[in-house]
């Protein structure tokens, strides 16, 4: 179980996260909404510790990551597999460095066994006799699984997804939607997933939560988010340009 | 009136102040991961080719040409009193003591140093720095100790390199226009050269690497703002370079003049 509490953030002078609560329940995939820019990739960040918060707590597994040393963070990383919005493939490595990379650095496993780990992971991916490519001869959608790869190989118990369908084509969405299912179902994990298309949200997620002005506002089942009666969420997942949510931008716009 | 200019330059005292202990925190994690198993040797050697020996071509340039003017312009001057022969003197002098590494660590600077930051600065644009540290790697360790060990390495390689097509300069110089003895012009440059002199250079050019390599990822890693913010920190990284070398370069030989004294 991952609880976030009482969490804050600022950049400066911009306040990004304000106060958030967030229970995720071990086994289950967890989406996050919200618009752009309102701090998803920042929340990801303080769960896996890249960032710090000006106070609050995250607690995974009864461990405070926000207090770790850096030693302990990285044991603990080791847990987690972090997909990020643009891949963040390494460029100056190749797919097999890139995929390998946890059990290269921080394993003593001979080549023949992270060879085959690396090919299990694409495959789970649906890539296959790419190892010796480099991230710049890859398209988008390619780039994005092999980031999954990524993340997979390790056997994480967490999953973090930031935005992964963002920037792919529908039918390549769809089809990074089932992966984030098919991974669930058989590796057993606990993930996360951020992003602000209701599609892939319904599809993917046991739960939904919403992000609004760096607190979470409300969390339901798809369906009870689909029948929701907080007009803040209500506009956001119907897409409406009308309603609370740009009503006070006018209003910022206007004075 | 008063008030506003107190707060401005206080706020640029702050600044700097915060530079100068964020770089210093820099080099200092730099060299306590560079101390630390596992090493990460073909990185370094990897780093080794691209900094130093893919420079070569353009050190060469530089120091040539600039062991050509030195001749050139102290002809000049030595020409009235007669004293020609003393040109490979001055040229061997100021080649190993100044212009040598000064002039590389400029060059590298902005050859080496802009691409340090440019390659950081799109590694944290494009979140490839948070991957390294959610895959349980330090950044400084993978990326700046690699770039930190290889400089120090080959900034004085290059300095001495330097100074020898420098004096090479001269000598063409020297022997073709001037019509100087080749033999003579070969002893006037070896006897007055101290080995003091090369080592005070190269130990100046040790300084310039470290300068360099740190100020280029500490710009990088704080880039933001996509290719704008790339090219932006670029900048900000050679032109805060330069002035630090410059600097430093003041600093140490006034250091030396005194304990040489
Ligand atoms: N490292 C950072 N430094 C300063 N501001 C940041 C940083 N990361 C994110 N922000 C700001 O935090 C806000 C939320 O960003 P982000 O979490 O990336 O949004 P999104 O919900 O689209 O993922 C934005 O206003 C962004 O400018
Ligand atoms: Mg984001």
């Amino acid at each position: 179980m991952i609880e976030v509490i009482n969490l804050n953030k600022s950049f400066k002078d911009n306040k990004v996260l304000n106060n958030l609560n967030l229970t995720i329940e071990s086994g289950i995939t967890s989406v996050i909404i919200g618009r752009s820019g309102c701090g998803k990739s920042v929340l990801l960040k303080h769960i896996i510790g890249i960032l710090k918060p000006n106070s609050g707590q995250v607690i995974i597994d009864g461990q405070d990551v926000t207090k770790l040393l850096p030693k302990e963070l990285n044991k603990l990383r080791l847990n987690f597999g972090m997909v990020f919005q643009g891949a963040a493939l390494f460029d100056s490595m190749t797919i097999y460095e890139n995929v390998g990379f946890n059990l290269i650095e921080h394993t003593d496993m001979d080549s023949q066994t992270i060879a085959k780990r690396v090919k299990e992971a694409l495959a789970l991916v649906g890539l296959s006799g790419i190892e010796n490519l480099r991230p710049a001869e890859l398209s988008g959608g390619m780039r994005k699984r092999v980031g999954l790869a990524r993340a997979i190989c390790v056997r994480p118990k967490i999953i973090l997804y930031d935005e992964p369908t963002t920037g792919v084509d529908p039918i390549m969405a769809d089809a990074v939607n089932d992966l984030i299912k098919n991974l669930h179902d058989k590796l057993q994990v606990t993930s996360i997933v951020v992003t602000h298309d209701m599609v892939s949200a319904y599809k993917v997620g046991s739960k939904i939560s919403m992000l609004y002005e760096g607190r979470i506002i409300e969390t339901g089942t798809p369906e009870q988010i689909k029948n929701t009666h907080n007009p803040v969420v209500k506009q956001f997942v119907t897409g409406a340009a009308e309603g609370p949510i740009t009503a006070q931008n006018k209003i910022v716009n206007e004075v | 009136m008063e008030k506003s200019i107190t707060r401005a330059v206080s706020r640029r005292l702050n600044d700097l102040f915060t530079y100068a202990g964020a770089t210093s925190l820099l080099l200092i994690k730099t060299v306590f991961w560079a101390f630390t198993p596992p090493f990460k040797i073909r990185q370094i050697l990897l780093q080794m080719q691209k900094v130093g020996v893919e420079s070569l071509p353009i050190v060469f340039l530089t120091s040539f040409f600039t062991g050509m003017v030195l001749a050139l312009q102290s002809a000049y001057q030595m020409q009235r009193i007669s004293a020609q022969i003393y040109i490979a003197s001055l040229v061997a002098l100021s080649m190993t003591r100044e212009l040598g590494p000064v002039l590389t660590g400029l060059v590298v600077a902005g050859r080496v140093g802009a691409s340090i930051t440019a390659e950081l600065g799109t590694m944290k644009v494009t979140e490839q720095i948070d991957a390294l540290e959610t895959l349980a790697a330090n950044p400084i360790k993978y990326l700046v100790v690699p770039r930190f060990m290889a400089l120090l390495i080959m900034l004085p390689l290059l300095t001495l390199y330097a100074d020898c097509i420098g004096i090479f300069g001269g000598y063409i110089i020297g022997v073709f226009k001037l019509h100087l003895s080749p033999s003579i012009y070969m002893n006037m440059t070896i006897n007055p050269l101290q080995l003091k002199d090369v080592f005070t250079g190269l130990f100046k050019s040790a300084i310039f690497a470290a300068i360099i390599v740190i100020i280029g990822c500490y710009e990088g890693f704080r880039t933001e703002g996509g290719a704008e913010g790339v090219g932006r920190s670029t900048t900000v990284s050679v032109v805060t370079a330069f002035i630090l070398i410059i600097a430093a370069d003041c600093l140490f030989t006034a250091l030396f003049y005194f304990i040489g004294r």
